[in-house]
């Protein structure tokens, strides 16, 4: 599945519109620890966080990941979103709270890492 | 609503081209007193469906083949085109960004603009959406040819350079406490690696190495820096500060063992993760403290072994 059909699906607000968003999403991948998303995300993943500071960018950069879905309607200061489309890393931002996302991410059959 | 790379790329590169870079110099122009008839050499010889009205250099309308064949369907060949052109054509500037022009061709849906020097007003060529995308191919192609060299000269580094042993060392300078560029040296190496042929998933490991040791250097010391030597055989990513080194190695290397304080847990940093990680990426890895004095990590991870080597060498150290 492309990151803009999930955009569409789930209603997620476009923070950085000058990424693009047709690119395939391998899985999900939830989680609000920097390492813990360096060493268990894999690429192409669509991370689930509620972080919204710089280095989750250098995070998704370093691991390839295609996007980022920021939580609980939290924001993105405009330093974090200029970096993001400079660093082709999609930020999109939703309402709803982590649980709540990935069950929806699930729904419409975004799977998470198997080992 | 559909939007891929490239065409961020182009929309990037639309501003910065200058509407000269696309247009044509050679602007075939006729004058305003000329009859319609001359219209008709002019456009079929050139294959041209408009043109510039232009008196003493400076545009004063615009004429297409529309208006020639209403005069033809009307007997006007003997008319002169200043009765008939349209005035107060639109023209661009030859120095504004690409992206007017191509917000100026939707807007108004015409097929060409003459350009003209914002000082002085002289003509000094035209532009059709053609020439627009010409220059915008030609463009892209120079930038992938120049990345592909990048990419060419790096990768055949080792086998250009004439030695019993290549070494070559990276170097990047970490300032302490500094989130903001967090992750940027472990970017920088990873997009170096890349260039220099290294294969993606050695690349991505080293790339969890260099970010895990860049932070522990911003969270616990004032600096540090680190230095990856490429070999043909392996990759050493050494990581030293001066900091206040760690007391207990052994511990710092438990996983979820922490002594980062709330406000660095807060940004999602100080799980307790970081040495482990590296740990799991390295094929061979050696922790040295001081206290008070600095830490040094090296860790070694080769490039043509696979994941069973990996497994034997750990087997065998352990044994």
């Amino acid at each position: 599945m492309k990151l803009k059909d999930i955009v569409e699906r789930l209603h997620l607000e476009s923070a950085t519109p000058r990424c693009g968003l047709d690119r395939e999403v391998s899985g999900g991948y939830a989680s609000d620890l920097l390492s813990d998303v360096m060493a268990n995300s894999r690429e192409g993943n669509v991370w689930v966080t509620l972080q919204v500071h710089q280095n989750i960018i250098a995070v998704a950069s370093l691991k390839e990941l295609s996007g980022i879905i920021i939580v609980n309607g939290r924001k993105a200061e405009q330093e974090v979103l200029a970096k993001a489309e400079q660093e082709d890393i999609p930020v999109m931002l939703t309402g709803l709270q982590t649980f709540e996302i990935a069950g929806r991410l699930c729904e419409i059959g975004i799977r998470g890492n198997t080992k | 609503m559909t939007k891929d790379r490239n065409f961020t790329k182009i929309q990037e590169l639309t501003y910065e081209l200058r509407v000269r870079d696309a247009m044509i110099a050679d602007v075939v122009t006729v004058s305003p007193k000329q009859a319609i008839h001359n219209l008709r050499d002019v456009m079929r010889e050139k294959h041209i469906s408009g043109v510039p009205v232009v008196d003493e250099g400076r545009v004063v309308g615009l004429i297409s083949i529309e208006d020639y064949i209403r005069c033809l369907a009307q007997g006007e060949m003997d008319v002169i085109i200043e009765r008939r052109m349209t005035r107060d054509a639109e023209t661009l500037y030859a120095d504004e960004p690409l992206v007017h022009a191509v917000r100026k061709f939707e807007q108004y849906g015409f097929g060409r603009f003459p350009v003209i020097e914002r000082n002085g007003q002289k003509l000094v060529g035209i532009i059709t959406k053609g020439n627009i995308i010409k220059c915008l191919l030609r463009k892209l192609e120079v930038e992938y040819h120049e990345e592909e060299i990048h990419h060419y000269r790096a990768s055949h580094i080792f086998e250009d350079i004439v030695a019993d042993k290549t070494n070559l060392v990276l170097k990047y300078e970490i300032a302490g406490k500094d989130f903001d560029r967090a992750g940027q040296s472990a970017s920088r190496l990873k997009k170096t690696l890349h260039r220099l042929g290294i294969r993606p998933e050695i690349v991505r490991r080293i790339a969890i190495v260099a970010f895990e040791a860049e932070i522990n250097i911003i969270v616990f010391t004032d600096g540090g820096r680190l230095t990856v030597s490429v070999c043909s055989d392996r990759i050493t990513i050494g990581a030293s500060d001066n900091g206040p080194g760690i007391p207990d190695t052994e511990q710092a290397m438990q996983p979820s063992f922490s002594t980062a304080p709330d406000w660095i847990r807060e940004m999602g940093f100080g799980a307790g993760m970081g040495l482990c990680n590296i740990r799991n990426c390295a094929d061979e890895m050696s922790l040295a403290s001081q206290i008070g004095k600095g830490t040094n990590l090296e860790v070694v991870i080769y490039l043509n072994g696979n994941e069973a080597d990996k497994d034997v060498r750990r087997q065998n150290e352990a044994s």
